[in-house]
């Protein structure tokens, strides 16, 4: 298997353990991995749907509600100041994270999936109109399709769809011929939650900025997996949640390009995001607080600072080579069994692997692996049109994280060879 | 593999699992209704002949999980020749038999066949599946058009 982006690789082959992660220290790092399910270890498999979190994350979010908790931005009190820096500072933090040009091209948000909405709603709805197009893959999560229908079926404009090959990549060609004079915004996921696929970003960004239109990126699965740099990228937007990223639920981030930003009205009115309020007049903030409505989850932009400190410690590039590792490895073993079928086996691709087992319903493997300890997902991951591209119902999807292990997918092939001993 | 997994996946919830009995449409003057979960991605059409209060036929199509299949299978087989009230106990007691509650042990003996899925009340996540096919088929009964689910 060979990937495209820049991450350093090991020496090792497939065969060998992977190299560098001291995963033993780093799951000690977990307290929820420690616990047992039906009595067998846990076998955390299901990061793609959400990443467990460090002590260093939950003691930060704990900490900062047992010492600097205040409200936000309008304060003059001594709390607030504390909790207003490292509320900026997670701010900051994020900046660097994702090497964005400035702070201020930074919104929290709720989770990748208001960050779309945001944009289709704040910036959708000021550059569409009937008959423009908007063009999306094949491939994307229901977070990055149903915002655009919405939109598409308010400004009486049309979703293009870029097909995608049965090895589950992007259609390039097809995607270039979609790109037309109509089109306005291109939205498109960076890793697919469901295939695993990298989609190329940098090339699908300057195709369509030949034709003048922006790129909204999905960044929820890849965030985690791949170092993201967006102005390497050249993308216009670019969408990302704490969850995924070792981090807690209910924040998220928009990065956008300032003079994007500038030109885009409020997606949410209320408090904060206003200099002056008044009957006759109101005068809205500069960004990114224009977009930040309402006091936010100041919690949770500290805990994902946490989250990113945590994981830029270890290095992103260690951290893909090593699920790279798992990912190769966990591919050869459930590869090379007859009854296993992959799906989504793109040349690019990293941390999701999706399988289907002959004669044996993605639920029933999901629920036999469960009394194993195994916990993965089972299920249209939020990509029915992938399912129906592939005419399944479902697949089952183990996916990996800085801290899984060569062990735990040899305890994953153990667990089918269970569901297939069992269907007989 | 843990008791309780064996009790789910046993013999004859496998078996009908493999080889759904009266797995066909039926023709002519029936009910019939769909019932979909889509989350979970089992889908199957319920197919009712009534004579007059008498279940004559019922056969059942499509596709799902193990546990969803061998429920609309071994439903098929109790409900022909039972009338609509002795259909409408049956679901009752089934209902309580994969819920889990306390007094359907007792009645399990009653349920003969049906009995093998006390064990799904161990599962709780696959409970709407073992239940997909009998609001199905109440919904076949009941002359109901919209889609069933158990979701």
């Amino acid at each position: 298997m060979t990937t495209a982006h820049p991450v350093s690789r090991p020496s090792s082959r497939r065969s060998a353990p992977a190299a560098g992660l001291d995963t033993g220290r780093l799951r000690s790092d977990f307290p929820i991995l420690e616990q047992q399910v039906h009595g067998k270890p846990l076998v955390y498999l299901d990061n793609a749907a959400t990443a467990q979190k460090p002590r260093a994350v939950i003691d930060a979010m704990a900490r900062f509600y047992a010492t600097d908790y205040a409200n936000i931005h309008r304060g003059v009190h001594t709390l607030s100041e504390r909790a207003t820096q490292a509320y900026e500072d997670a701010r900051h933090a994020v900046r660097r994270f994702l090497n964005a040009a400035d702070h201020r091209e930074i919104v929290f948000v709720r989770g990748t999936t208001e960050a779309i909405n945001l944009v289709a709603q704040s910036y959708g709805r000021t550059v569409l109109g009937a008959g423009d197009e908007i063009l999306i893959t094949g491939m994307e999560h229901h977070s990055n399709i149903v915002p655009w229908q919405l939109l598409c079926q308010e400004r009486q404009s049309v979703l293009r769809v870029a097909p995608i090959t049965d090895d589950g990549a992007l259609d390039l060609d097809a995607f270039e011929r979609l790109l037309g004079s109509r089109t306005k915004l291109v939205a498109v996921t960076h890793l697919s939650n469901a295939l695993g696929t990298i989609n190329p970003i940098r090339e699908l960004a300057a195709l369509a900025h030949r034709h003048g239109v922006p790129v909204l990126v999905d960044g929820a699965q890849a965030a985690p997996h791949l170092a993201v740099d967006v102005q390497a990228l050249e993308c216009d937007f670019y969408a990302f949640s704490g969850h995924k990223l070792y981090g807690p639920t209910g924040i998220g981030v928009l990065y956008g390009k300032a003079p994007l930003l500038r030109g885009m009205p409020p997606y949410q009115g209320g408090g904060d995001m206003i200099s002056s309020v008044s009957f006759e007049r109101t005068v809205y903030q500069d960004i990114p607080f224009k977009f930040e409505a309402g006091t936010p989850h100041i919690a949770g932009a500290i805990g994902l600072a946490a989250a990113i400190e945590y994981v830029l410690g270890i290095g992103l590039e260690a951290v893909a080579a090593h699920e790279h590792a798992l990912l190769a490895y966990a591919t050869a073993r459930l590869g090379a069994m007859s009854r296993v079928r992959l799906v989504g086996t793109a040349p690019d691709k990293a941390s999701v692997l999706s399988f289907l087992v002959d004669g044996v319903h993605p639920h029933d493997i999901g629920t036999i692996l469960d009394h194993e300890g195994i916990a993965i997902r089972a299920g249209h991951h939020c990509a029915q049109p992938v399912m129906q591209r592939f005419g399944i119902p479902a697949t089952a999807r183990a996916s990996f994280a800085l801290y899984n292990t060569m062990e735990e997918i040899d305890a994953l092939a153990a667990g089918i060879d269970t569901v297939i001993e069992v269907f007989g | 593999m843990s008791t309780e997994l064996r009790e789910l996946y046993q013999e004859v919830i496998l078996e009908h699992a493999k080889r759904p009995r009266n797995f066909r449409a039926l023709e002519g003057p029936v009910r019939r209704a769909e019932g979909n979960n889509p989350l979970c991605g089992d889908v199957l059409t319920v197919y009712v002949a009534l004579d007059g209060d008498t279940v004559k036929d019922v056969a059942f199509q499509g596709s799902g999980c193990a546990i969803s299949t061998a429920s609309a299978s071994v439903m098929t087989e109790l409900l022909k020749g039972k009338s609509r009230a002795d259909a409408e106990a049956l679901f009752e007691a089934f209902h309580a038999l994969v819920t889990g509650e306390p007094e359907s042990m007792q009645r399990a003996a009653a349920l003969g066949k049906l009995a093998v899925f006390a064990g799904v009340s161990e599962f709780p996540t696959r409970v709407k599946c073992a239940i997909l096919a009998w609001h199905t088929m109440r919904a076949a009964l009941e002359g109901r058009e919209e889609t069933v689910s158990t979701e």
